[in-house]
Parts: structure tokens; C-alpha cells; sequence
């Protein structure tokens, strides 16, 4: 494996980002431009919108701890994948040793559970 | 002409740009093709004709659609982020477009004394890449929902986002069984360890009455999907999540949400969402049958050998697309907290069990798919003994606003 087997994935960065662009880019210049103040509102139903710049970052906190969890739990699958590619190798001792890792894992799985941390709905 | 390629920097850059071209065209037509069927199929199923103007059978509605996107007024409201609002919609197809450069459609086809493999670019860490491009789609969605600077919009992104990392956790975990069968991250590689029949399973060696019964299912190929099927089930059940369709699509709810991340967008900003969309359809179809079924394997009878390959992978991911098709006629969509409880206390946790119990039964670093089978009817039935009497798989109870007390 080398870095020449990227450069098809650089090109089709290129391609699919200069594809996406150009067809902003000429959608720009071909489609009408008639800006009225019911257009530039925000849409919510039809009543007068009550949003404001501040909203933005007014969201229910809950996210953010998905968040949170999420990042734990996606460390460990990023562990995982090396394990499992050089498992042939490792036989037994790779198995305790992921054993262990995912025991403790699963102990602070059962806590974030037990603590009601995985519940959305109360 | 070979003054071109060596301009360009010999052979390796040339194919390089064919096979991108290539590939970025057929997957463009793909979805173009995908989309009519959806609408055709859907129809069908609802007892509708759908659409039947343009072409024969209306097969070019997606391209009138899509022209009549592009000469649409594309306008944003005055509150939105006007450059994060311009690029959301990018940051949102590119990835799900690059995701399809790690699929294999074929094996590989010889040019003159060239040897084309039939893969965009077969990387030693194929299904990181897949996983990472996932990833990054998330970007797209968030993005365009926070940038709006309408409730909606932002509502939507958030539920994306939340949806999509919780079930991209369940995804990652229920490639790792596969990755460690295959012992690569390659596709190629994951494929290729596919080949062959299942009575080739060393479970039954030596044992004269079961070698024989095995080879009576020596037509039967040795796909994943028979000693890894509780991995896809996780698998597909994660990745119809991760692309945020029905009975996922919350993130667009469209009776709470309007349209969700992608309601104030219009005109072609709007199409590249959709383009998106449809894109990472057909990724997670490709990467199910890359993983479970074989990927391009199939019989190849000698009339044009190369392209039976090819036959077989179109065949079999249209067959998945099919699938997110019907499932989107038939479920009704997910309440939210259901979905959460789905993917973080039960597929999560089905994930990890049945990574040890693949690693347990791998002990000898042979694939011991027998044992397997037995082991996978085993863990849904422990699964559905813990999801017994549990008001949420029942859909008996809604949750109920628990009395407010103090700290427990």
C-alpha cells in the first residue's frame, strides 16, 4: 500500500467538490433573483417568525451528552478495528486482553445505564 | 496517445482519472435511476401509478426534476450563515459520494496488457474509510441545520446529528466480527474471503456423517451473511439509520419538522441534499452485499466473463435498494426516544456480545462458521428473552413524565 492508491480518492474529492460547486456557481448566475421580505423570513408555518440570531445555539441539553457518550463508545470501535485485523496474530492473548478491555467498558456502560444516562424520554 | 499518459505521469494517474470519471458518472446515473424506481415502486405499493410523463415509464422524471431544481430561485432566509449555508449542502453529498470509491463492482477486467481492477481504490483500511466518510456526512447535516437560523432547520440537524452518531456507533461495532473473520480492512480482501462454498468449513472435519451432509451445500457460497447474520441485522438496521430514511427519517419528520435540516433550502442546494441522500443508499446497499453477501461473486457462466461480476453486484445491491424502499412503504417512522433506546441499549450493547463471541469462536484464527450459526440462533434468542415484556418492543407503554424528586 502506497500513497498512490489515494490519488483516485483525491481526484474524485476534486471532481465531486468542483461538480457540486459549478452547478451552484451556474445556478447562481441562470436562476431569478426577486428578494422580498416574506422570502428572507425563516419558515415556521406561516406565522410570524419568532426566530433571532441568538436560537442558534439554544438546543435541548440532552444532545449534548449523546455527544458525550458518543465519543467514548467510537474510541473504543476505533480500538477494536486493529484488534480484529491483527486477531490471527494475537490468538489467546489478544482475546483476554479485549476481554479486560471491554469488560471495563461495559462496567461504565451499566453505570451511564444505571445513572439514567442513556434515557431520553423521563 | 502515449504521449497524453506520459504527460499526465504514466499509467497510474491515467487510470486513476478513468476509473473516477467512471465511477463518479455511473453512480450520478445510478441515482437517477434509483430515485424514478423509488417513486415507481412506492407508487406501486400505494396503489398509484406514479410517474409516467417523462421517457417511457417516466424513467427520466429525476433528470426533469433535477433541471427544473436547477433554474429554480435558490434564496435563504436573512437569518442564515450565509457561507456555512452555501457549503452545507457540499460538505454533505461530497462524503457520501467518496464513500463508493472503496466498493468493488467486479473483479477485474485486462485492457490490453493493463490489469484493471474493477474498484475506485482498493485501500488497505477500506472499511475506516467507509466508516470516516460516514462520519463526515454528519457535517453536512448539522451544518445546514444550524446555519438556517430557523427552528426547524436546527431542530433537524441536531436530531441528525444525535441519530447518526448513535447508530454509526452500532455500525463501526458490527463490521469489527467481519473484520475479524476476513483478518483485513480491505474490501477487496473481505470479498475475496468470501469466495468459495460453506462445506469447506473445517468445523466438520472428521466427522464422517456431517462431511458428507456438508457436501450436499457445497452449492451454497461461503457468504458472510450465514455464520455473520445477527452482524448484519445490526448492520443493516444501523445503516438504514445512518442514512436517515424511513423509519429512521427523523431528522425530516416531515408532520413534525416540516423538512427538517433541509427545510429552508431550495432550488439546487436542495437537490444536492437529495443527491446526497439517495447516494448513501446505494453505499450502504453496495457495502451489504460487499460484506455479507459476497460483494460481485455468483456463478460466471464463459460468455463475457467480466461482466457477470459486474451483473451480479448491480443485481444484488438492487435488491437493497429495493429493501429500503419497501421498508419505507411499509414501517411507520420511530418515535424519538425509541430510537435512542434502540440504538444505544440494544444494538450497541448485541454489538459488542456478539464481537467476543466471533472473537471466542476464532480462537484458532480459523473461521469456524458452524459454530457460528449455532452461536448467532443463540444470542437473538437471548436478545429477544431480554426485549421480552419490555413495553417499548411491544410498543404497549409510552413513557410517562416521571414525578419530579430531588437527587436519587
Amino acid at each position: 500500500m502506497s500513497l498512490p492508491d489515494y490519488l483516485p480518492i483525491l481526484f474524485l474529492i476534486i471532481l465531486s467538490t468542483v461538480f457540486a460547486l459549478a452547478s451552484m456557481l451556474a445556478a447562481s448566475k441562470l436562476t431569478p433573483k426577486r428578494v422580498t421580505e416574506a422570502k428572507s423570513q425563516p419558515y415556521e408555518s406561516g406565522i410570524v417568525p419568532e426566530t433571532g440570531l441568538d436560537d442558534r445555539e439554544r438546543f435541548p441539553v440532552k444532545f449534548y451528552l449523546v455527544a458525550m457518550l458518543f465519543i467514548i463508545f467510537d474510541i473504543e470501535t476505533v480500538f477494536l478495528y486493529p484488534w480484529a485485523v491483527a486477531y490471527g496474530d494475537l490468538a489467546l492473548f489478544g482475546l483476554y486482553e479485549m476481554l479486560v478491555f471491554v469488560g471495563i467498558l461495559l462496567v461504565a456502560y451499566a453505570y451511564v445505564w444505571k445513572r439514567g444516562g442513556l434515557e431520553w424520554a423521563e | 496517445m502515449n504521449a497524453i499518459v506520459d504527460f499526465l505521469g504514466g499509467d497510474i494517474v491515467v487510470t486513476a482519472i478513468v476509473k473516477t470519471v467512471v465511477a463518479f458518472a455511473a453512480l450520478l446515473l445510478t441515482t437517477l435511476i434509483v430515485v424514478w424506481a423509488e417513486r415507481k415502486v412506492i407508487a406501486d405499493m400505494q396503489a398509484r401509478i406514479g410517474p409516467n410523463r417523462w421517457g417511457p415509464y417516466g424513467i427520466l422524471q429525476t433528470l426533469a426534476d433535477g433541471i427544473k431544481l436547477f433554474f429554480k430561485e435558490d434564496f435563504r432566509p436573512r437569518t442564515a450563515d450565509k457561507w456555512t449555508f452555501a457549503l452545507a449542502p457540499v460538505l454533505a453529498m461530497v462524503p457520501s459520494l467518496l464513500a463508493f470509491a472503496i466498493v468493488p463492482i467486479g473483479d477485474h477486467i485486462t485492457i490490453g496488457d493493463r490489469r484493471i481492477d474493477l474498484i475506485v481504490a482498493d485501500l488497505n483500511i477500506g472499511i475506516l474509510y467507509f466508516l470516516a466518510m460516514g462520519s463526515i456526512g454528519v457535517y453536512g447535516v448539522v451544518l445546514a441545520g444550524w446555519a438556517s437560523g430557523s427552528k426547524y432547520p436546527l431542530l433537524g440537524g441536531i436530531r441528525a446529528s444525535a441519530q447518526m452518531i448513535s447508530y454509526e456507533i452500532a455500525l463501526g461495532l458490527s463490521l469489527v466480527p467481519v473484520v475479524l473473520a476476513a483478518g483485513s480492512l480491505s474490501t477487496v480482501d473481505i470479498v475475496a474471503a468470501q469466495a468459495g462454498s460453506v462445506s469447506n468449513v473445517s468445523f466438520f472435519n472428521g466427522v464422517p456423517v456431517l462431511e458428507q451432509i456438508a457436501e450436499l451445500f457445497s452449492f451454497v457460497p461461503n457468504w458472510y451473511i450465514w455464520s455473520q447474520w445477527p452482524a448484519f441485522f445490526i448492520f443493516l438496521i444501523a445503516g438504514i439509520a445512518e442514512t436517515n430514511r424511513a423509519p429512521f427519517d427523523l431528522p425530516e419528520a416531515e408532520t413534525e419538522l416540516i423538512a427538517g435540516f433541509h427545510t429552508e433550502y431550495s432550488g439546487i442546494r436542495f437537490a444536492l441534499f437529495f443527491l446526497g441522500e439517495y447516494v448513501h443508499v446505494v453505499i450502504i446497499s453496495a457495502m451489504a452485499v460487499t460484506l455479507f453477501f459476497g460483494g460481485w461473486g455468483g456463478p460466471k457462466p464463459d460468455f463475457l466473463p467480466w461482466i457477470w461480476p459486474i451483473g451480479w453486484f448491480v443485481f444484488k445491491t438492487g435488491l437493497f435498494v429495493y429493501l429500503f424502499v419497501w421498508l419505507r412503504a411499509t414501517m411507520p417512522r420511530l418515535r424519538y426516544d425509541r430510537l435512542m433506546w434502540l440504538g444505544w441499549k440494544r444494538l450497541i450493547p448485541a454489538s459488542l456480545v456478539w464481537i467476543m463471541v466471533t472473537a471466542v469462536v476464532n480462537t484458532e484464527g480459523v473461521s469456524r462458521n458452524a459454530r457460528l450459526v449455532v452461536f448467532g440462533i443463540l444470542f437473538v434468542i437471548v436478545l429477544f428473552w431480554l426485549g421480552k415484556g419490555d413495553p417499548r418492543l411491544t410498543g404497549a407503554v409510552t413513557p410517562q413524565r416521571r414525578r419530579v424528586h430531588g437527587p436519587s
